[in-house]
């Protein structure tokens, strides 16, 4: 048998989940964001694909954020309606992420399967200077991708998408 | 300026989950395109390096510091100014040589990991916060001040503590200060 499970548990384990929770400052955050980008870009071909790296990297970590928000915010309750799980999406968890909620949360008019969470000045764009030739990349791809794990995580299978809305996202 | 300066102040603070979980993800996709544990370390070096050019210039418009005078005061400031800011962990230094020049800082608590409990048996020689090593071995020479920097303990592969040891090297421009 696997040693992990016979061994005992490990100290990481046993600790408590709901701990007050600290901050960083966002230069550190802003210069790894931008270490990744570099990292994907050197490795793509296309702009498309460096937002889908992006965004299978904001998967790994949406989906690992799920678990431990939702037992903080929410404890005992899981969201089962779309409504629910968006408004949560827009208001508690965007704000235990990124430290402010997400600015609008709107109902496209041709299909009602389609949101919008519409963010003027989102997080991790901020110190991000996107050169003309590559004008439809959008960094908040990153973004996208971490809210698509959650959905989907969260029973609500979705495609999740970053596009430019009026200069902003 | 064109924005007003409140709201400078707002936006100086991240989630500390969100920084942790973004590294993890780097972390699992360095591991996922390269096989040996070394050129994973060797990677997260180099990047940390250019993530420490950069960082020195922000924590020395913030923290205002005065110039250090010795390599202690040097790693006293690295443990407690520089990891409080942007960790908001303050390791303990020691210094490990009669020459002054060697130093750890240990950490018992490293944000790093927190969610990380084990490493995979598969990648048991990699350094997951060799990162670290990096950010500060580039911070350093933007100062003037070559050093190396390496993990001497590491909680994740079985130590007691972390514990990342400095070695500050001879500076190159004692030599060039001799002008007459």
């Amino acid at each position: 048998m696997d040693s992990r499970f016979t061994r005992g548990k490990s100290p990481v384990l046993e600790r408590a989940l709901g701990r007050p929770r600290s901050e960083l400052s966002l230069a550190a955050f802003a210069l790894l964001f931008s270490e990744l980008v570099q990292y994907c870009q050197r490795r793509v071909a296309s702009v498309a694909e460096l937002q889908a790296r992006l965004a299978r990297l904001g998967h790994h970590v949406g989906l690992r954020a799920l678990d431990a928000l939702v037992a903080r915010e929410r404890p005992g309750r899981r969201e089962t309606k779309v409504l629910g799980v968006l408004l949560f999406v827009k208001g508690p968890l965007w704000r235990a992420l990124f430290g402010r909620e997400g600015d609008k949360l709107e109902q496209a008019n041709d299909d009602d399967r389609t949101f919008y969470v519409i963010e003027r000045e989102p997080l991790v764009n901020t110190f991000v200077s996107v050169p003309r030739e590559n004008s439809s990349l959008n960094c908040a791809a990153f973004a996208a991708g971490l809210l698509e794990a959650v959905l989907g995580a969260a029973g609500f299978p979705a495609r999740v998408s970053a596009h430019w809305h009026k200069g902003t996202t | 300026m064109s924005r007003s300066p409140g709201r400078k102040q707002e936006n100086h603070k991240i989630s500390r989950e969100l920084f942790v979980l973004t590294y993890g993800a780097l972390v699992a996709q360095l591991c996922k395109d390269y096989e040996k544990d070394e050129d994973v370390n060797a990677y997260l070096d180099r990047m940390g390096y250019s993530i420490g050019i950069r960082l020195i210039d922000d924590f020395l418009a913030r923290s205002a510091v005065k110039k250090c005078r010795s390599y202690s005061e040097t790693a006293d400031m690295i443990a407690q100014v520089a990891f409080k800011m942007y960790l908001g962990v303050t390791p303990s230094v020691s210094c490990s040589s009669a020459m002054g020049n060697e130093f750890s800082l240990i950490l018992d608590k490293n944000p790093l990991v927190d969610f990380v409990e084990e490493l995979p048996a598969e990648r048991a020689s990699l350094c997951y916060c060799n990162l670290l090593c990096g950010v500060i071995r580039g911070a350093l020479e933007m100062v003037q001040l070559a050093a190396e920097v390496t993990f001497l303990q590491d909680r994740l592969k079985g130590d007691a503590v972390t514990e990342i040891g400095i070695t500050f090297l001879r500076k190159p421009e004692d030599r060039k200060h001799k002008r007459n």
